[in-house]
């Protein structure tokens, strides 16, 4: 077994197990802690495949987030009767049924894909040499997890990954594999850029933002306070 | 072997010396082992003797600010071992767990906050070359680890089952939470003018004079760097931030229940966060591992990382080791002068009332923040419109970096897996997506796409 396997069975085997505490812990605040455990192993698995940007936005947002926010409001409300959740057999059993639902869902999208041709892919942008076709010229961003700049450019409308990996000479694009990494189209001299969407997804985000402080704004009490009472 | 915790040196280093055990074990696996070994080893030790340091420091200078002596005989004239016997007598004593408390989470919490801030010592690099975890999301992950830290004493604060406990927990998990943002985006307004996440990028750019430090890069990154210190003070619940623990009002706050080794780690992760903050605080606004003389980039220094070549061992510089030493020891002098300031702090200022701490984050830092990093984004601009270059002070970033990335290309396209790969070195990140950025960026179509910024 290589390191790199042990470590992937270490954190799937944490993220499994977290999840699967979380679900037979009766203890709320116990609960948030092993949801803490596999959320903290889903980034493990995210380093592993090289998507530091991803693992550090998952400790972030989830772990130091999501969760803290969770044990806030869990200490609030967590008292006598709230802090043991019981649940009746109806419940466990609809509970069951969606989780299985949801498991064929994931299993039948697991077999759906090509993995063999995937690999090979894998294989030919990785280390190129094997192959023959040689690596993606300048462009092996997953190599090192050094996701930060083409997830940037991604975010300014830009796709250089897709772009650079087009900008070859004919012979090589001939071999079949490459084109499924470059899609952006030749015309004449001028090259056409491929475009990014995630600028969008940041702007819906940013409003979402907006909508919550309004909600919050909305929500607060409404206490007027007297000034001659202060006084 | 692809690099998980990026210990590709060492482990190629290794690789070639452990062919006897082939039959052992594999190969590739056992120096990825004993590579990750040996920089978790040197960081807990660092990790270690951070906080027994500066606990001797703190009582030492409240005892000067207090017109006492403080600690005087332990270990002779200046009770320097005083940390030691502190951590002695703390082992000895019995590890007590409350009747009300819940058991599991109040033995497991010390251990989050500790590993958190451990954790974040992985990406933090000492100097050019000694980063156990070279990542190019460096300080966003750094940020990200840390921020678990709040868990542990939440969790700590909850499961004590002491109402004095419980509201330390809540006070800190509202001020951390709020106080989280501002951290972030304060961190952002010197990156915004290298434009890397890398840390180990942004000591680079700061080598040579004082003025290339990022601190004087802007009036908005010189402001910033004391709205960052502010927040990270409070982020460490730092006095006169340290509501979560206020001894007058709270008994001990989140630790009134722990006792013995379990409390000393709450008091280890709060002095090694705060060595951590003042690190980053170093690296992103006080010129890194440079000294700020220009002394790095002299002829001199240069030829000191050539001397003693294959010393003892193959492949070992002697001389690129003492530099690095030296950057080493630069670093952690700046982030310990910075953790003295906040010493120096806590012992003079009063502490601030909760309401007052959430008022501070919200409605100044924050906003200040943001107009800062605002600020910082539109200053290159501005400054290019008017002067016709990036910077006031200094020679403008993309000068600045651009000579380093080539340098770093070649050196490790030939010497990346012997020179000095016995210490727990990582070569920079050869960055090829830059490297192709600027190739493609030279090309006629592409060229209006480049900011004016870099």
């Amino acid at each position: 077994m290589t390191s790199e396997q042990f470590l992937f069975w270490l954190f799937a085997v944490l993220t499994c197990g977290g999840a699967f505490a979380v679900v037979i812990t009766q203890n709320v605040v116990r609960m948030a802690f092993w949801l803490i455990v596999s959320l903290g192993s889903v980034a493990g698995l995210f380093f592993l495949l090289n998507a530091d940007f991803l693992g550090a936005a998952q400790l972030l947002i989830y772990v130091g987030g999501t969760v803290v926010l969770l044990i806030f409001g869990v200490m609030l409300t967590a008292s006598g009767p709230y802090l043991q959740i019981k649940t009746s057999p109806a419940e466990g059993f609809l509970a069951g049924g969606i989780a299985f639902l949801f498991l064929v869902l994931i299993v039948s999208t697991v077999y759906a894909v090509d993995w063999d041709h995937k690999s090979q892919l894998m294989a030919t942008h990785e280390n190129g040499q094997a192959t023959g076709i040689g690596p993606q010229p300048g462009y092996n961003p997953e190599q090192q997890g050094n996701t930060t700049r083409p997830i940037a450019f991604a975010l300014l409308g830009m796709r250089p990954d897709k772009d650079l990996a087009s900008n070859q000479p004919a012979d090589l694009m001939d071999t079949g594999d490459v084109d499924d990494l470059s899609q952006a189209v030749y015309m004449g001299d001028e090259m056409e850029l491929s475009t990014g969407y995630l600028l969008v997804f940041e702007i819906i985000s940013v409003h979402l933002l907006v909508v919550l402080v309004g909600a919050a704004y909305l929500a607060r009490a409404k206490r007027r306070v007297d000034a001659s009472e202060v006084a | 072997m692809d690099s998980i915790l990026a210990a590709d040196s060492i482990v190629e280093f290794l690789s070639g010396k452990l062919s006897d055990l082939d039959t052992v074990l594999d190969n590739e696996s056992l120096a990825f082992a004993i590579a990750a070994f040996v920089h978790a080893f040197l960081l807990i030790n660092l990790f270690a003797i951070i906080p027994m340091v500066f606990i001797w420091a703190e009582r030492k200078v409240s005892g000067r600010i207090q017109d006492r002596l403080g600690p005087t005989r332990v270990g002779g004239r200046f009770g320097w071992l005083q940390g030691l016997a502190d951590g002695i007598k703390l082992v000895q004593k019995e590890d007590l767990v409350p009747k009300d408390a819940d058991s599991m989470l109040f033995r497991m919490a010390p251990y989050i906050a500790c590993i958190a801030s451990f954790g974040a010592f992985m990406v933090l690099p000492f100097n050019s070359s000694w980063v156990a975890v070279a990542s190019d999301v460096g300080i966003f992950l750094l940020f990200g680890i840390l921020s678990i830290e709040v868990v542990g004493i939440v969790l700590a604060g909850y499961s004590s089952g002491s109402k004095w406990s419980l509201y330390g927990g809540m006070r800190e998990s509202a001020q951390m939470v709020s106080y989280e943002i501002p951290l972030a985006i304060c961190g952002l307004i010197p990156l915004v003018a290298v434009g890397s996440l890398n840390l180990t990028e942004v000591g680079q750019v700061q080598t040579g004079t004082v003025l290339n430090w990022l601190i004087f890069n802007s009036p908005f990154t010189f402001i910033g760097f004391f709205v960052y210190f502010t927040v990270a003070t409070a982020g460490c619940k730092r006095a006169p931030f340290d509501l979560a623990e206020a001894e007058s009002e709270l008994v001990g706050g989140f630790h009134t229940e722990y006792s013995g080794i379990r409390w000393s780690f709450f008091f280890m992760a709060e002095y090694a966060s705060m060595f951590l903050v003042c690190a980053v605080a170093a690296l992103l606004f006080l010129g890194g591992w440079n000294t700020g003389l220009g002394i790095e980039e002299t002829a001199g220094f240069l030829a000191l990382r050539e001397m003693g070549q294959n010393f003892l061992v193959e492949g070992f510089v002697l001389g690129n080791y003492i530099a690095n030493l030296f950057g080493l020891i630069v670093l952690c002098l700046k982030a310990s002068l910075l953790v003295c300031v906040q010493i120096w702090l806590r012992w003079t200022l009063p502490r601030l009332r909760i309401d007052q701490v959430m008022m501070t984050c919200l409605k100044y830092l924050t906003p200040m923040s943001c107009a800062l990093f605002l600020g910082a984004t539109i200053w290159p601009l501005a400054m290019a419109v008017t002067t016709g270059k990036t910077t006031l002070l200094s020679a403008p970033m993309g000068e600045r970096m651009a000579p380093k990335r080539d340098a770093a290309n070649g050196e490790t396209s030939s010497t990346n897996s012997t020179k000095d790969s016995t210490e727990p070195n990582v070569v920079v990140n050869t960055d090829p997506v830059g490297d192709a950025l600027a190739s493609t960026l030279n090309e006629p179509q592409l060229k209006t796409s480049e900011g004016g910024n870099r």
